[in-house]
């Protein structure tokens, strides 16, 4: 008799979904769907607004990340308004960016997926969170908390306020770099360097005792996308995209602006998470990956040295070729906190991050705009069009997760097939179905801004409809 | 003393107000030596005990219809139930798509939107089916302590925990319902 297996909520990851596992007479897993469960509606309910109110009802997407979003649209205002920002206000974005990539970054390792590595992914839930983490490691727990904390001051100095800032304008941003706090930034930033270190090389030897695991969790083959400096090197703020095919080949590289001509949405009818796929393959042919695994395979290198000197032997994980495996998300986002500190502490010796030159004067209004940054789960893009007043018209937006939503929900497929015996289902197997979406680090409020809640129940439902078990986390 | 038990969930919002929770930064040490977190985003339990617990937080409004399920299952375990941040006092700004029919605010997302090719309003019986309206919870259940702010400060938040911790109903007043320009 076939049965059904959901787990639901899915926790420990930002918005709200469940798994649904089918599971077939011999207790072997058949298939399997991850359902994103919140639909908000900004690409509806923001028609009518002023484009400069828009920095600030975005954010309102996601509580992780606001700050890619005010940013990202931010960007989408700059060209509606006819100007561009000027270098002192362009280089205090890309600062409060890296502060949301180190708190982002940092909070899901250390915060979010660490308790899987730290405690086990058997270790009895009512332990497996960040309070067993401060139970067995206090010291590594609250220099992860500080790590996060130091993101979140570089927001607050700049923006006011850690969730929801007020920072960037069309033009520019509200206020300049106080020298204290660069003097602050600076006295701060090697401490949480080598927090992120102790990071890295924990779960480098978690990697090594592993290994198998490694090798095995939803590991497959895709195209990959990201932000690209000129010289082809990581980048997280502004850029060009890149997309490179499964065995690292060049795709394409583009504008950000011309995005339409490249990537198209296809929508799935059991989530309200859409799918991004590369439009010239068609949907799925053309699925590609993103955030920080599809960055690090996308860029040749990175431009400062102690994320470089990772960068390496990331490059020879595969032989040169992209990492394909879904837990290697975890050694990425390490890679990349390290880089977002590093880059930070480079932008502080930059002449022009004291200036006072914050905002350039607006030209006329043009009609059109679109915002591409990379927020800490991906590529995000914002693309507004207004009437001649600046009056939101139309809105779309691709947003960071989604980048991902064939991915989680093939990973999602790859770990139940491996881990999940239906004939004796255990906790410890669900959680890593589970951490299947986890290592992705989704943020489904976002992603769905569209939608975003992810709480798990499991229920074994035989072909004939009836509930046969019921495996819940409470 | 024993610990109290807190379950918190996160219903129709962004996270943003568990992450202002999480901004209490290292007093979160402090925060699990008298609490025992229950249900929550950031645990693995997904559900409050069947047995209760002494405060439930929820964030976020009502925009489904799993959310009423949720907010019900919580007010019902709870001793003290908290509406924390906008969305869970007022529905705060997802209450925007009030303003539009719903079946227009899904056309946009699914079929309208110019990346979206071939596209569908998504159903499945495993999805949750949309309220026509957006609201706060208590258009649901009864609600003890309002905690308003988008999201509010983890200042305010920290106050409301230790004035439950002592034994104490907070009284919600002046810098506690200031946010926005002083920090938060």
């Amino acid at each position: 008799m076939a049965e059904k297996i959901t787990i639901s909520p899915v926790t420990r990851i930002e918005g709200h979904a469940k798994i649904t596992i089918y599971v077939g007479d011999d207790g072997k897993v058949t298939d399997s769907y991850f359902h994103v469960e919140q639909f908000r509606g900004f690409e509806k309910f923001s028609e009518g607004r002023m484009f400069y109110e828009m920095p600030q009802i975005t954010p309102r997407t996601c509580g992780i990340c606001p700050v890619s979003h005010h940013l990202a649209s931010t960007k989408a205002c700059d060209v509606i308004a006819g100007t561009a920002p000027t270098p002192t206000a362009h280089k205090l974005r890309d600062l409060m960016h890296m502060g949301q990539m180190i708190q982002s970054h940092g909070m899901h390792f250390f915060e979010l997926a660490g308790p899987d590595f730290i405690m086990g992914f058997d270790a009895d839930p009512k332990v497996r969170h960040v309070g067993g983490v401060i139970g067995v490691n206090p010291d590594l727990a609250v220099k992860a908390v500080k790590l996060r904390a130091f993101g979140q001051e570089i927001i607050r100095k700049l923006g006011e306020r850690r969730v929801h800032p007020i920072f960037g304008v069309p033009g520019g941003v509200t206020r300049p770099l106080d020298p204290a706090d660069r003097e602050w930034i600076l006295r701060e930033v090697d401490n949480h360097i080598a927090t992120t270190m102790v990071g890295i090389s924990f779960l480098k030897s978690w990697m090594q005792d592993n290994h198998q695991m490694m090798e095995e969790f939803a590991v497959f083959p895709s195209a990959y996308m990201g932000l690209v400096q000129p010289d082809g090197a990581l980048e997280l703020y502004d850029g060009q995209l890149k997309m490179v095919d499964a065995d690292g080949s060049f795709l394409e590289q583009f504008d950000p602006a011309d995005y339409l001509d490249y990537i198209a949405e296809h929508v799935n009818p059991y989530t309200y998470l859409k799918a991004p796929y590369y439009k010239k393959r068609g949907y799925e042919k053309g699925i590609y990956r993103v955030g920080p695994l599809g960055r690090l395979n996308v860029a040749t290198h990175i431009n400062t040295p102690m994320a470089q000197s990772e960068m390496r032997l990331w490059k020879q994980l595969n032989g040169g070729k992209p990492v394909e495996g879904t837990l290697y998300f975890h050694y990425a986002r390490l890679i990349e906190t390290v880089y977002a500190l590093e880059h930070v502490k480079g932008l502080m010796d930059d002449p022009d991050i004291l200036g006072t030159d914050v905002v350039a004067p607006p030209g006329h209004i043009t009609g059109e705009g679109v915002g591409v940054l990379e927020a800490p789960r991906g590529t995000l893009f914002h693309h507004y069009w207004t009437d001649s007043n600046g009056v939101i018209q139309k809105v779309n937006m691709i947003v960071a997760t989604a980048g991902n939503a064939w991915a989680m929900n093939h990973s999602v497929n790859m770990a139940a097939k491996r881990y999940v015996d239906g004939t004796q289902l255990t906790e410890g197997m669900l959680n890593r179905v589970e951490h299947a979406i986890r290592a992705h680090d989704p943020c489904l409020s976002c992603s769905t801004h569209a939608i975003g809640q992810m709480p798990i129940q499991i229920e074994l439902i035989g072909s004939d409809g009836a509930v046969l078990d019921v495996l819940k986390r409470d | 003393m024993g610990k109290i038990k807190v379950a918190t969930g996160w219903l129709e919002s962004c996270a943003g107000c568990h992450m202002s929770f999480l901004d209490i930064d290292e007093r979160i040490v402090e925060f699990f030596k008298h609490v025992e977190l229950t249900s929550s985003p950031i645990t693995d339990l997904k559900h409050p005990p069947i047995e209760g617990v002494d405060v439930g937080i929820l964030t976020g409004g009502i925009g489904n219809e799993d959310q009423i399920h949720e907010a019900k299952e919580m007010r019902e375990r709870s001793k003290i139930l908290i509406a924390l941040g906008d969305c869970a006092v007022t529905g705060g700004i997802c209450t925007m798509r009030n303003f539009f029919p719903l079946e227009e605010v899904l056309r946009r997302g699914y079929i309208e939107t110019e990346s979206t090719v071939d596209g569908e309003i998504p159903a499945h019986e495993d999805l949750a089916v949309l309220t026509d309206q957006v609201s706060g919870i208590d258009e649901v259940v009864p609600v003890d302590i309002y905690l308003p702010g988008c999201p509010p400060t983890a200042d305010a938040i920290w106050f409301v925990l230790t004035e439950l911790l002592e034994g104490r109903m907070p009284k919600l007043e002046g810098k506690v319902l200031k946010y926005g320009m002083d920090g938060g």
